[in-house]
């Protein structure tokens, strides 16, 4: 993707200047929520008090930043009237910042799953099964928020491919969970929890490829939502 | 004549199925300057077209042909085919003043005459013979007004005289004088440049309401203004058509680079 068409170029520099500040704050506001998700997964390895301690300080900042991220597009949309590629920047941005907000909200609810097992007692290490999920969803986190950096369609898709895998691990460790219940039911309250933490996780990847669908609409022009991968091809062929 | 060589492809649809106006491999040259390069471009019926583009990029000069309002500089050429329906607007036997009834136009600065409120907008008819008695041409005078909503702010001063009106009525009270004289097509030259936001919106929304019988080119220096007033919007730059598209389309995805870099501003 040509950088300075989606952001640099404009006869006006301070216009180039507030596209530029967004996304760099949009960037700051993945690291962020990336360093949310790292803690969880510390977490869920060792059941670590202070990283879920952390998960939560991390979570303010990032509301922060989505709402000032949020009132920056506004001002723009308010004082640019942007159009074409501009438009579709602020527009991409808004839907993502939602969807980088929403990640952080599911890391510290998985931490706080684990949270509630070290509160009652009960050891974390029925969560470290979830580990695995976790470092692929972690994967695909980080792939995203570079492909936003580049602006990139082709390693966009090809995330929207990974979280299909995501899907999958998802529903082998449910089956794994049901199974774990149903040869106690003492183990049902326990097992509940990792099942939402595993949920929470799952729902991360999804929110990964909302934001690469995102990016494709911002780069490409193309609404490519609710579509499955066949029709996807066809479209950016 | 100079020849134009430099062939291209003007993206988007240009053409469409039976159109108001057929424009054909369409050059116009000020002198031995070219001004227009090879334009081919349909004007849907009752469709409000923008022309978009740099200063100087050549719409203005576009829309002039479209009437032949060219024709009265004299080092102007146009060559090329221009249909108005069947006619060929450029055809020897086509009479100009007859065409320009078919074709009105508003410029940019409200020119009124210097006559009375009434008559600006009996006149054309008036020379057209359009109505047999005074009772039709006041029929006439008043219908136009309402239309352009202008009657209930001068119904009480039909005699006084026209430049006594604020900018927005002059240039209110121009597009009725256009339209008394029933035109098929209204090219409209930077209609609001010369008004304030309320007198724009006002003539915007005038503009929306007379696409329902009329066909209307509009050219405007505001961006914004194509994207809230028209249906189709036609980018040119040097003299090219680049992109003529549905205007939601244009003003979201644009198909060529040039249009993306006007309409977000990074060429002028």
């Amino acid at each position: 993707m040509n950088d300075d068409l989606m952001v640099g170029g404009h006869i006006s520099r301070q216009f180039d200047q507030e596209l530029d500040d967004i996304r760099a704050r949009v960037l700051k506001m993945g690291g962020l929520v990336e360093a949310q998700l790292d803690k969880t997964l510390v977490a869920l390895q060792d059941g670590d008090p202070e990283s879920i301690v952390d998960v939560a300080k991390l979570d303010r900042k990032v509301n922060k930043l989505e709402m000032e991220i949020d009132e920056e597009c506004t001002q723009i949309l308010a004082k640019r009237q942007p159009a074409a590629g501009d438009l579709r920047l602020i527009i991409a941005t808004t839907k993502s910042v939602r969807d980088l907000e929403r990640i952080g909200d599911e890391a510290e609810r998985v931490a706080n799953m684990v949270r509630h097992a070290l509160d009652n007692h009960a050891s974390h290490k029925s969560f470290k099964g979830l580990l695995s999920l976790g470092e692929h969803v972690k994967e695909l986190l980080h792939a995203t928020l570079n492909t936003y950096a580049r602006m990139e369609t082709r390693s966009a898709v090809l995330n929207m491919r990974k979280d299909q895998e995501i899907d999958d691990e998802y529903s082998r460790v449910i089956v794994r969970l049901v199974d774990y219940m149903k040869k106690d039911a003492d183990n049902i309250s326990d097992a509940l929890d990792v099942m939402w933490a595993a949920r929470s996780l799952e729902r991360i990847g999804d929110h990964c490829i909302n934001i690469c669908e995102n990016i494709i609409y911002l780069v490409e022009g193309q609404d490519v939502r609710h579509i499955g991968f066949d029709e996807l091809d066809e479209q950016l062929s | 004549m100079e020849n134009n060589n430099t062939s291209y492809q003007t993206a988007g649809v240009p053409l469409l199925d039976d159109p108001k106006m057929r424009i054909r491999n369409t050059n116009v040259f000020y002198a031995e300057k070219q001004a227009i390069f090879d334009v081919n471009l349909d004007i849907g019926k009752n469709q409000v077209i923008s022309m978009i583009g740099p200063s100087g990029c050549g719409k203005s000069t576009f829309l002039r042909c479209l009437n032949r309002m060219n024709d009265t500089i004299e080092i102007c050429r146009v060559s090329g085919e221009l249909h108005l329906e069947k006619d060929n607007i450029y055809d020897k036997k086509i009479d100009v003043v007859e065409l320009r009834a078919r074709v009105g136009m508003v410029f940019q600065k409200p020119n009124p005459f210097p006559k009375s409120i009434y008559e600006n907008v009996a006149y054309g008819a008036r020379i057209h013979g359009l109505t047999d008695n005074t009772v039709q041409l006041d029929d006439l005078v008043e219908k136009s007004l309402i239309r352009c909503g202008l009657w209930n702010e001068v119904k009480d001063r039909l005699e006084e005289p026209a430049t006594g009106l604020s900018g927005g009525q002059q240039q209110r009270l121009c597009i009725a004088r256009a339209i008394a004289i029933n035109p098929e097509v209204i090219l409209m030259d930077e209609p609001c440049s010369a008004l304030d936001p309320i007198a724009t919106a006002t003539v915007e929304e005038l503009i929306h309401e007379l696409s329902e019988n009329f066909t209307i080119a509009i050219v405007t220096h505001s961006m914004q203004q194509a994207a809230r007033v028209s249906e189709r919007t036609a980018y040119f730059h040097l003299g090219k058509l680049i992109e003529v598209n549905d205007t939601s389309q244009v003003f979201t995805n644009p198909e060529h680079q040039l249009t993306e870099e006007y309409i977000t501003g990074r060429i002028g």
